[in-house]
């Protein structure tokens, strides 16, 4: 077991430097460190000036998503141990416009998110003295997997499209219309696919399915932009059939 | 990979243009966790005319409601009743919280919750559509919500996802705030950065909400997130506002060695055992009930946290713990619920397991032990959220009611964020619809902030103390004399070396003197925040000579409800300790008795 690995950062700071470079850091090397524990230790004990995001260290609030050698990961989950004996490059989100170090710019997908209508839309709110919308277990598993989705940009830095269609409505936010077109307290999948079948870049995906392998919570937004596509062809075939029709 | 930089410029040129537009609100919520978006959507649903920022110093799904699992508690099924539901947080608390909040509180509790579920939360079902609950410890009746064990996780998206409907909500993403702005003994507003530009900018409102969580940083060992430092009660606290029951600090019985990562009560709810390292559930030489095969309320591990967390030290001083390389520790055993039930109720506990400890609870024993988990204490207010300062309003983990008194109830805070987010985005609401705007000595104030900032920070020259140094010997400091069982002396060992932190924060010196997403700078500013929470904790602590609840002292081991039946109200005091002010405890219908478990 070596006692020290090498890791290699991009670093960007406006103020300073026109473009980025690399700087190589040494860090202790531990089994049970996480390249996250690695940052830290450099931002404690190395170098005050590097910076990242990060928060909950439970693969749960979505802030520590990096490219680690060239993969987008959850740095919080991910051992250093995998990248033996190194170096470990890392390197801020691809896809994404950088603000500092390893620091993205998230408001495009922040704009996205909302422009899918992600909340319940009912045509009648039934008042909340009448307890709870029924849902049972079956119907609730419909949707599940495409609620986990903790927007860690993972998808949006492994999708294809969107780095070179950056208006691209995107993995996540796709999956996370389709969280709400799934649920049975929703009435607003009509809204949703008008919205999204406006976006030519759901016809670009090409189905990789990147977004659906580097999820780092199984959500499958390949399984989501396919079943999209199904409901707007066909929406479009039933538009050319009965147009006069009730769609 | 130029050709983004380049656009990322442009783009935020135009951006700062747009930002001086406005800066004047009706409301201004500090804080985009689960009390801070609920407050938002109270505040647009009394008057959609009320304009609102939301300034938070990371993007709202990232806050850390996120991290909660198991479950939130509300009245819903035929067995159960509200005076059930209180009294298990009263004697819970060890009759430390106040009735007239709790009585509220179990009550608006339902309402809350089928508010979220009319908003799309996916909480779990039983066959027939209807909502599940579970049992939790210190409850005597099955009445927690759950989704899963990712419960916190889904209450925040859902409430986040649901303010992007409403329009008046507008967001200060990743803008952090270092100080309020308070005038002729009204609060006014706040001064914040926004992280990715430097800039430092005044926030005006005629009501402010902190919605900014606890302060489990103040200690080494905790399940909290890195953001968790105590902001918002220390914005309070310089402004003139005490600190109630600071002296109160949660230590969670379960958390894994080394990352401090929580394994949900709900494991011992679904039928998880503690076990030493004979195999032995200790629990029962503790007062705590015999074991049985099922989950019993109310009992063995069904306990209270602060209950188990100390009988952990006790195992741990008769030797019979286990002992590795991040300290002692003993076994939570959940094998025997099968793979089936673990994959449907606990399927988080089992991943964090296997990605962050290379173990799987299906075969293996989890090892565990206690860790600092939630802030009982937090900035005073009254039932509607307001504190003492006029136009200042606290709500959820930062805000002491108080409903959870000398120990929370697992399953009670994420019902608190919803019940007193509301009441406190209800009355700041009213209470702005009121107002007139700011006088204009508001402005001269954001001017001193600015100079403040910089003289003391990014244009500083000198200093010698780094902040990771000072942070870890507050954490050694905390651990050592403020933990799970305090005395005099350690207490006061602890005083000293915290106030000698304060003298030393003033030579602090950064290495990063950049304007672009600083977290240098903010570290540093949490750092002074955490310092002046830690100095209200142990000043608390040393005052309260009983104990009671998650605050234990060797030295007064006996509850003492003759002279503390009662809040402590830390007040600032500047260059000395806090001064420590006493308030009674609400009592309604629950008179004060003996705390029973097991029997």
């Amino acid at each position: 077991m070596p006692t020290n690995i090498t890791l290699e950062i991009l670093r960007y700071r406006p103020e300073e430097e026109a473009e980025p470079i690399y700087q190589r850091y040494e860090v202790p090397f531990r089994k049970d460190w996480v390249i996250l524990d690695a940052l830290n230790y450099i931002k404690d004990n190395l170098d005050g000036t590097l910076s990242y995001r990060w928060s909950c260290r439970m693969g749960v609030c979505g802030s520590c998503g990096m490219m680690v050698n060239g993969t987008p990961v959850l740095t919080c989950a991910t051992f250093m141990e995998k990248f033996l004996p190194g170096p470990i490059r890392v390197e801020p989100l691809a896809n994404f416009p950088v603000v500092r170090d390893l620091v993205i710019e998230m408001s495009d997908f922040m704009q996205k998110l909302k422009h899918v209508k992600p909340w319940i839309i009912r045509e009648e709110e039934q008042p909340l003295s009448q307890g709870e919308y029924l849902q049972t277990p079956a119907q609730r598993e419909e949707y599940e997997q495409f609620s986990m989705c903790i927007n860690c940009m993972l998808c949006y830095a492994a999708c294809p499209v969107y780095g070179l269609e950056p208006s691209f409505i995107g993995p996540a936010a796709i999956a996370l219309a389709q969280r709400y077109n799934l649920d049975n307290r929703d009435q607003g999948a009509k809204q949703r696919l008008e919205l999204l079948s406006q976006d030519d870049g759901i016809w670009q995906c090409t189905l990789v399915g990147e977004c659906s392998v580097v999820c780092p919570k199984h959500v499958d937004p390949a399984g989501a932009i396919q079943r999209y596509k199904v409901a707007g062809a066909t929406d479009w075939w039933k538009s050319l059939l009965m147009p006069w029709g009730n769609r | 990979m130029l050709f983004v930089f380049y656009e990322y410029l442009v783009g935020r040129e135009n951006k700062v243009m747009a930002q001086y537009e406005t800066n004047e609100y009706d409301v201004v919520i500090i804080g985009g966790g689960g009390a801070g978006l609920r407050a938002a959507i109270a505040v647009a649903e009394i008057n959609p005319k009320l304009s609102i920022a939301v300034v938070s110093k990371v993007y709202p799904m990232r806050s850390h409601t996120v991290s909660a699992e198991g479950g939130a508690a509300a009245v819903i099924k035929s067995n159960d009743s509200l005076d059930d539901h209180a009294y298990d947080t009263i004697s819970g608390g060890d009759w430390l919280c106040d009735q007239d909040a709790i009585e509220a509180f179990v009550k608006e509790a339902v309402e809350e919750m089928l508010q979220l579920e009319h908003w799309g939360c996916p909480w779990s079902r039983q066959e027939d559509g209807t909502i599940a609950v579970r049992p939790f410890g210190g409850m005597k009746i099955e009445r927690t919500w759950f989704a899963a064990d990712k419960t916190g996780f889904h209450m925040l998206h859902t409430l986040f996802q649901t303010t992007l409907k409403y329009e008046p909500i507008q967001r200060y993403d990743e803008w952090f705030v270092t100080r309020l702005l308070v005038d002729d003994g009204r609060c006014h507003g706040v001064v914040a950065i926004e992280l990715a530009t430097g800039k430092i900018q005044a926030i005006t409102a005629k009501a402010v909400i902190i919605c900014t969580g606890g302060c489990g940083r103040v200690f080494p060992f905790t399940t909290n997130a890195s953001i968790k430092t105590g902001d918002g009660m220390a914005l309070a606290y310089r402004a003139g506002v005490p600190l109630k029951d600071m002296e109160f600090v949660q230590y969670h019985p379960t958390g894994l060695p080394f990352t401090g990562i929580l394994i949900t009560e709900a494991a011992r709810s679904e039928g998880g055992f503690l076990l030493n390292k004979d195999g032995y559930r200790y629990l029962q030489d503790y007062n705590l009930g015999t074991p049985q095969s099922k989950p019993v309320l109310r009992s063995m591990e069904l306990g209270p946290r602060d209950r188990l967390s100390q009988a952990f030290v006790k195992e741990q001083e008769k030797g019979r713990t286990l002992e590795g390389p991040y300290g002692h520790y003993v076994h939570l055993d959940i094998r025997h619920l099968g793979e089936k039930i673990i994959n449907t109720k606990l399927p988080f506990v089992r991943e964090l397991c296997l990605k962050y400890e290379n173990i799987d609870p299906v075969k293996e024993l989890i090892p565990v032990r206690p860790v600092v988990h939630y802030m009982m204490g937090g900035i005073h207010t009254d039932m509607h959220g307001a504190t003492p300062l006029k136009g200042l309003y606290a709500a959820g983990e930062v805000a002491c009611v108080s409903i959870n008194g000398a120990n929370r109830l697992g399953s009670n805070s994420l019902t608190e964020l919803l019940v007193f987010g509301a009441r406190a985005g209800k009355a700041a609401a009213h209470f702005a619809l009121e107002q007139k705007e700011p006088g204009s000595a508001i402005a001269a104030l954001a001017a001193d902030e600015t100079k403040r900032l910089e003289k003391q920070f990014l244009r500083k020259e000198g200093g010698s103390e780094r902040s990771a140094a000072l942070r870890s010997e507050m954490h050694r400091a905390m651990e050592e004399g403020a933990g799970i069982y305090r005395n005099q002396a350690s207490l006061k060992k602890s005083e000293e070396v915290v106030r000698d932190l304060q003298e030393r924060f003033l030579n602090i010196s950064l290495a990063d003197h950049s304007y672009t997403f600083n977290t240098e700078l903010t570290s540093v500013l949490e750092l002074s925040y955490i310092l002046d929470v830690a100095e209200a904790i142990v000043q608390s602590a040393l005052k309260r000579t009983e104990s009671r609840g998650s605050h234990q002292r060797t030295d007064h081991p006996d509850r003492d409800d003759q002279n503390f039946l009662a809040h402590s109200l830390a007040y600032r005091n500047e260059n000395n300790p806090p001064r420590i002010e006493y308030l009674p405890v609400t009592i309604t219908r629950w008179p004060p008795g003996e705390r029973v478990y097991g029997r």
